[in-house]
């Protein structure tokens, strides 16, 4: 297979959840938009990988995933912190930090 | 033959993220992207990774989809009711069309970009490339700093996650006291706080009842 298919998957994958993210509101959904983002990126970089024979773009591909956990861990943590203050679970009415 | 799971896995891939953003129930939305990743792993098998396919179905499509799957529990499954009017449709027009214009202006950049390998399947590979072999030896060697470097930052976003969490008192209430003796020993068994300062500073002293076997308030959601 052509490597420049997984390259054009990703694109789309990484499209996808770019549109996700301007077009929803729940914070829950735009966390898992931005999970497609970062997938599409570590498509990507496997697929550099297998081009250039090295397999350091799948270190990347991991540690990406590392960041990705971390970000879950934290998006997921503030949620459960404005359901539990009350506020709408929805980012057009967060608009103001409070401390 | 590898055609044939390419265009399966690709098009499961493109499925679930499109579901993803379509669905209307944020635990479909999960259940879609759990798809969308067991799909990208069937994907990595075919680009050779094979160490980096395990990692996404057990710690991707397992653990954290999971906590995902914990949380749209704890927060409610489906959207409130404010939240069914759908976004405006002038902002999805232009969302849609910003995401078209983007996957345009990437593919040209991926195909036009003149690499010599795009158009072929890549180099032969060694029998080891992508092996659990090959990456533990680059990330205990080469790469042996990023690696300490993301234990770090996995450490720092569980103890965020714990602090961001914690069920807090309004503006006007005393911060919870809140240490590690605490959940160790039961109520009222004897510290210097609980000595000196009369009543427990987590719960009225009740004389004769023994506190210890009464349900504690519930600190910080456990």
């Amino acid at each position: 297979m052509n490597l420049d298919w997984y390259l054009v998957v990703s694109a789309l994958v990484f499209s996808i959840g770019a549109a996700g993210v301007l077009v929803r509101r729940n914070p829950l959904v735009i966390l898992l938009c931005l999970e497609l983002m970062l997938n599409a990126a570590n498509i990507a970089l496997i697929a550099f990988a297998r081009m250039w024979n090295n397999a350091e773009g799948q270190i990347f591909a991991i540690i990406v995933m590392v960041v990705a956990a971390c970000e879950v861990c934290i998006g997921l943590g503030l949620v459960v912190a404005i359901f539990r203050r009350r506020l709408p679970i929805d980012v057009d009415e967060i608009r103001e930090l409070h401390g | 033959m590898s055609e044939v799971f390419f265009f399966i896995a690709g098009i499961g891939a493109v499925c679930g993220a499109v579901g993803v953003v379509m669905v209307r129930n944020p635990f479909y939305a999960v259940l879609a992207l759990v798809f969308h990743l067991l799909s990208l792993a069937a994907l990595f098998l075919l680009l050779e990774a094979q160490f980096v396919a395990a990692a996404q179905v057990v710690v991707y499509a397992g653990a954290v989809m999971v906590l995902y799957v914990f949380v749209v529990a704890y927060v409610g499954g489906s959207e409130p009711a404010q939240l069914r009017a759908p976004v405006g449709r002038g902002q999805r027009t232009v969302a849609v069309l910003f995401a078209l214009a983007l996957f345009v202006e990437l593919s040209i950049a991926i195909l036009a970009s003149g690499l010599k390998a795009l158009d072929s399947d890549g180099p032969t590979l060694g029998a080891s490339f992508g092996s659990p072999e090959q990456i533990g030896d680059l990330l205990l060697t080469e790469f042996l700093l990023p690696f300490e470097v993301a234990s770090f930052l996995l450490l720092i976003a569980a103890v965020g996650a714990v602090v961001l969490a914690r069920r807090r008192g309004g503006i006007g209430e005393e911060a919870e006291r809140l240490s590690a003796i605490d959940f160790t020993r039961p109520l009222n068994t004897g510290t210097m706080a609980e000595a000196v300062g009369g009543p427990s500073s987590r719960e009225p002293f009740e004389l004769g009842v023994g506190g210890g076997d009464k349900p504690r308030e519930d600190e910080g959601g456990w």
